[in-house]
């Protein structure tokens, strides 16, 4: 059977060349950075030039990066960070309802250590109104978190408008770009940001590494406590391979991300196209402003779940919306924050593309998904006419 | 060691290391130090508590000269001249 993995934004596949590059830190180069000898020399050096290239992708100096052990790490890191830096200033901080769990779980503990936290609504297509973040700013206000796209519905918003408000109102501006950076073109000068976030696992680098940009001269109050590493800012032992492995990741996004970004939108169009064809199945996000690889759609009378077990018996990876709030069984909230009714929300598809799809996964794809359709609404609670059939019928939006 | 308080030094160079971890005020002041001229004035900003120990005595073991501190309400002020 055909394996159609669609879930990039989960994760995506280590590149050979990247697990070539880790290799020798998996093995004989195994020396702590901070040691003094020519082993803990090779591994200093290898992290800096990791540095370099992860700086390089994002258009900063290599000393604005700090690297962390993931995404999610990095999210903490700034949020708290500088949320706790900047408390005799404030204690107001802006973000998005379009935010990742670790920006809002971060936001519900600043709330718990008294801060006051604004969380801002999008419109019906995913984007934050530049607009509703200049009003929602107060004399309080020390940060602003808004992600460059997200991973459920692929909208990019608005950052360098974003940013350039929160400048004028000398707002610090952090962006959560897990889903962008190594796929899209991400430049912290022209975005005009003053913190990043990225994972490496988005790009084909290695779990377990990912990394800060923190503008240079801001102060951030560390996550974890202990050594020197990162320049005192985050501690514990490098994890050298995967940081190496991040690096040549970085390098060969930036290198090849005109190719990548024509591959899989070429898919993306064709998907999109197929997928509109079968009846009440809608496209959430922006259908213009939107990540190259990313299609997402609700599909009406329908609930998530069925479809993904359904089409994963077929081979066809796909998700219902975050992989952490697949696990939860319930409706997306940030579907729910874009209008989206919650019978709707509930039949979230969502299918992320990669280096690895052909034209054949598509193909073969619009081939499966519409019978499993047509199989999931005739046993549906959910679809018109089956209160005909004995049963209760729940209309979407209840 | 009796801490000097001064106010309205003119630093030649200023670091800032608040919320950076221990040692970093002593690694910072190594390097920025290798930097300065003789005779010039590093300012160094740190909130380590450590500190208020850590380089007075460092002045001393190097023959550097302590000139004092300033505290803020986060952090302190540390001044040093460059002697050797």
């Amino acid at each position: 059977m055909r394996q159609c993995y669609f879930d990039h934004v989960a994760t995506n596949p280590l590149h050979p060349d990247v697990l070539a590059e880790m290799m020798p830190y998996l093995k004989e180069e195994f020396g702590n950075p901070l040691s003094i000898y020519p082993l803990g020399m090779n591994a200093r050096n290898a992290i800096e030039k990791a540095r370099g290239q992860v700086a390089s992708l994002i258009n900063c100096k290599p000393s604005e990066i700090i690297f962390t052990s993931s995404g999610a790490e990095a999210n903490n890191f700034a949020l708290r960070g500088i949320a706790l830096a900047r408390q005799n200033e404030g204690k107001h901080v802006i973000v998005s309802r379009m935010e990742h769990h670790s920006i809002l779980n971060s936001a519900r503990f600043l709330e718990k250590m008294g801060f006051t936290v604004t969380y801002l609504n999008p419109d019906k297509n995913g984007i934050i109104d530049p607009d509703t973040v200049r009003k929602a700013i107060t004399r309080e206000t020390t940060l602003i978190s808004i992600i460059h796209a997200s991973s459920e519905v692929g909208t990019i918003e608005p950052i360098k408008e974003i940013a350039k408000i929160a400048r004028e109102h000398r707002v610090i501006m952090h962006t959560d770009a897990v889903a962008t950076t190594g796929n899209i073109p991400v430049d912290v000068k022209d975005l005009g940001v003053d913190l990043l976030s990225m994972t490496a696992h988005q790009f084909y680098g290695p779990k377990g590494a990912g990394a800060l940009f923190v503008r240079e001269g801001l102060r951030i109050v560390p996550l974890i406590y202990g050594g020197i590493q990162e320049g005192g800012r985050r501690a514990g032992t490098e994890n050298v391979p995967a940081i190496v492995g991040m690096g040549k990741a970085a390098e060969m996004a930036r290198d090849e991300m005109d190719k990548r970004i024509a591959h899989v939108r070429r898919l993306r169009d064709k998907l999109i196209e197929g997928i509109l064809k079968v009846d009440n199945v809608y496209l959430t996000g922006d259908p213009v402003k939107r990540l190259p690889g990313h299609a997402s759609f609700t599909v009406e009378y329908i609930e998530g779940e069925s479809m993904l077990l359904m089409l994963s018996a077929k081979g066809v990876y796909v998700a219902s919306g975050s992989a952490c709030s697949s696990k939860a069984l319930k409706a997306s909230p940030v579907l729910l924050s874009m209008g989206i009714p919650a019978g709707l929300a509930q039949g979230s598809i969502v299918f992320t593309l990669g280096m690895g799809n052909t034209e054949e996964d598509i193909d073969y794809t619009l081939s499966e998904f519409p019978p499993i359709i047509k199989r999931l609404r005739e046993i549906s609670p959910f679809a018109k006419g089956w209160e005909e059939k004995g049963g209760v019928c729940y209309s979407p939006g209840e | 060691m009796t801490l000097k308080f001064v106010e309205n030094i003119k630093p030649d160079v200023t670091t800032d290391i608040v919320y950076m971890m221990c040692p970093m005020h002593l690694l910072k002041l190594e390097e920025k130090m290798k930097e300065l001229e003789r005779g010039q004035i590093l300012e160094i900003l740190t909130d380590y508590d450590g500190a208020l120990e850590d380089i007075p005595g460092w002045c001393e073991k190097t023959g550097n000269e302590f000139l004092g501190i300033e505290e803020t309400e986060d952090y302190y002020k540390f001044y040093i001249r460059k002697k050797r």
